[in-house]
């Protein structure tokens, strides 16, 4: 029997522990802002609601982030990849970090490890990288966010307009990033279809605008973006399948 | 003032404390795995795999944490980080439930907003992520079939074209400059990693709001 198969049921426990933990410390935080919130006067039903719509826009990222351990789990198993996504882990992060630890001893991500010692090194890289922020943050991020607040409560127009410029920076790199397209397991999913795609997301969440604002449909503001959200994404699926493939497999060739 | 700044306070402590922790738990696994399997690895072969990695992750982690801490809050950032899949969950939930909650962006608010969203999403992701590894064999064929394969591969132009439109549509003068700078950036060079585009995207929406206002055109 392989080790990623027979050595991990301990792993899964540990990946219970860890589970327990990200729920105990977002429980505590959770509990704290809606006794901060009640002592700022907020509307407890408006932090319930909060509650529910983060729960339904979380379900299908969620699966996406599933589908990483997938990806992973063909080398490492299930129980190592599911435990470094529910703590600090980002597909962008731990497949490169598992692929640069394998590739020390010859192996690849697409194959099964079942050297102990390249699994133990694959398991410190993906981890020692990652855990820059839990070092950095305690150290200097009170001392950042000090500076904000203080430009908060001295300057609260221009405040909130840089917020919300922050939040269009990532939207716009998002926006531009459709023009791309994407590859995954080697298949190529061109420019035309994460436009159109992103475009279709688009469309239905203005459609979703109407339906709140002028047919005054106000259950729909908790499912408006995950409808766009799954929409758009079964949208890409028939784009994907009916466009021919010369121009579904086509990416912008750019200048560079 | 007071009860903020108190709350400010004791987040700072205990989000310090719930990171420390949490710090001890993550090297707790490969420390675990290399005990167990009495295996390990030399401080060559770690630091061949590990430097290259750091050399590039490493200035990431500190733009990030600059970038997305203003967004997520106070808290957010302290349990975000923490949880991870920033990008792809907890800045989206985050900026997601602000909107919606018709809270001022970097308001106290908004604090309580982003942190109550980001702690239930991070809570959904466990739950899902256990049901997807104790019933692995029934629903992993299905997530993993060619025929879901565009949908899952185009999640992010999903997700961001719909909250895209909120708030451009709220913000278009604003959004003109970093938009427009963000095509010619994709259309002249595809390949960019749109986690380094994030904080210089960052940067010129800013210096953009900040034109606009003192031309009082915003």
């Amino acid at each position: 029997m392989s080790l990623i198969s027979l050595k991990n049921n301990w792993l899964f426990y540990m990946g219970c522990i860890v589970g327990l933990f990200v729920i105990m410390q977002s429980s505590f935080f959770i509990i704290r802002s809606f006794k901060q919130g009640e002592a700022l006067g907020m509307d407890k039903s408006l932090l319930k609601r909060t509650v529910f719509q983060s729960f339904i826009f979380a379900i299908v990222p969620s699966l996406a982030i599933l589908l990483t351990i997938v990806t992973l789990s063909k080398s490492l198993g299930l129980n190592l990849p599911w435990i470094r996504l529910s703590v600090i882990g980002a597909i962008t992060y731990e497949v490169p970090a598992a692929s640069s630890a394998a590739s020390v001893y010859g192996y690849g991500i697409g194959e099964a490890i079942n050297d102990p010692v390249a699994f133990s090194n694959i398991a410190w890289v993906m981890t020692a990288g990652s855990i820059v922020p839990l070092i950095l943050i305690p150290l200097f991020f009170k001392r950042y966010q000090s500076k904000l607040v203080y430009f908060r409560e001295n300057h609260k127009e221009e405040s909130e307009l840089y917020s919300n410029a922050l939040f269009l920076g990532m939207i716009s790199s998002f926006l531009g990033y459709a023009i791309s397209g994407s590859e995954s397991n080697g298949i190529i999913y061109g420019s035309i279809i994460s436009i159109l795609t992103l475009v279709t997301s688009a469309i239905v969440m203005i459609c979703c605008g109407l339906l709140i604002n002028k047919k005054k449909i106000k259950w729909l503001e908790n499912f408006a973006v995950p409808f766009s959200m799954i929409i758009a994404m079964i949208m890409s699926v028939v784009f994907f399948r009916y466009l021919p493939e010369v121009i579904s497999t086509w990416q912008f060739p750019g200048l560079f | 003032m007071n009860i903020k700044n108190n709350y400010d306070e004791k987040t700072h402590f205990y989000g310090r404390l719930w990171m420390i922790a949490a710090l001890l738990l993550i090297l707790a696994v490969p420390l675990s795995i290399s005990i167990r399997l009495d295996s390990w690895p030399t401080l060559g072969e770690f630091l061949k795999a590990y430097l290259p990695i750091l050399s590039l992750f490493g200035p990431i982690a500190l733009i990030e944490i600059t970038t997305y801490g203003p967004m997520l809050g106070n808290a957010g950032t302290y349990l975000g980080f923490v949880t991870g899949n920033l990008v792809n969950l907890k800045v989206p939930v985050s900026m997601n439930a602000i909107n919606n909650a018709k809270v001022k962006a970097g308001s106290e608010e908004a604090d309580v907003i982003s942190t109550i969203a980001i702690g239930t999403a991070s809570i959904t992701t466990i739950f899902i992520l256990f049901i997807g590894v104790i019933s692995f064999s029934q629903i992993m064929p299905i997530l993993n079939s060619e025929a879901l394969a565009p949908a899952f591969a185009n999640l992010l132009p999903a997700l961001f074209g719909g909250i895209g439109v909120v708030f451009i549509s709220k913000n278009y003068k604003m959004a003109v400059i970093p938009v427009i700078f963000a095509l010619l950036v994709f259309i002249i060079y595809p390949a960019v990693p749109v986690g380094i585009l994030i904080p210089v995207e960052a940067i010129i929406s800013l210096a953009s709001a900040r034109y606009l206002r003192k031309k009082n055109l915003i």
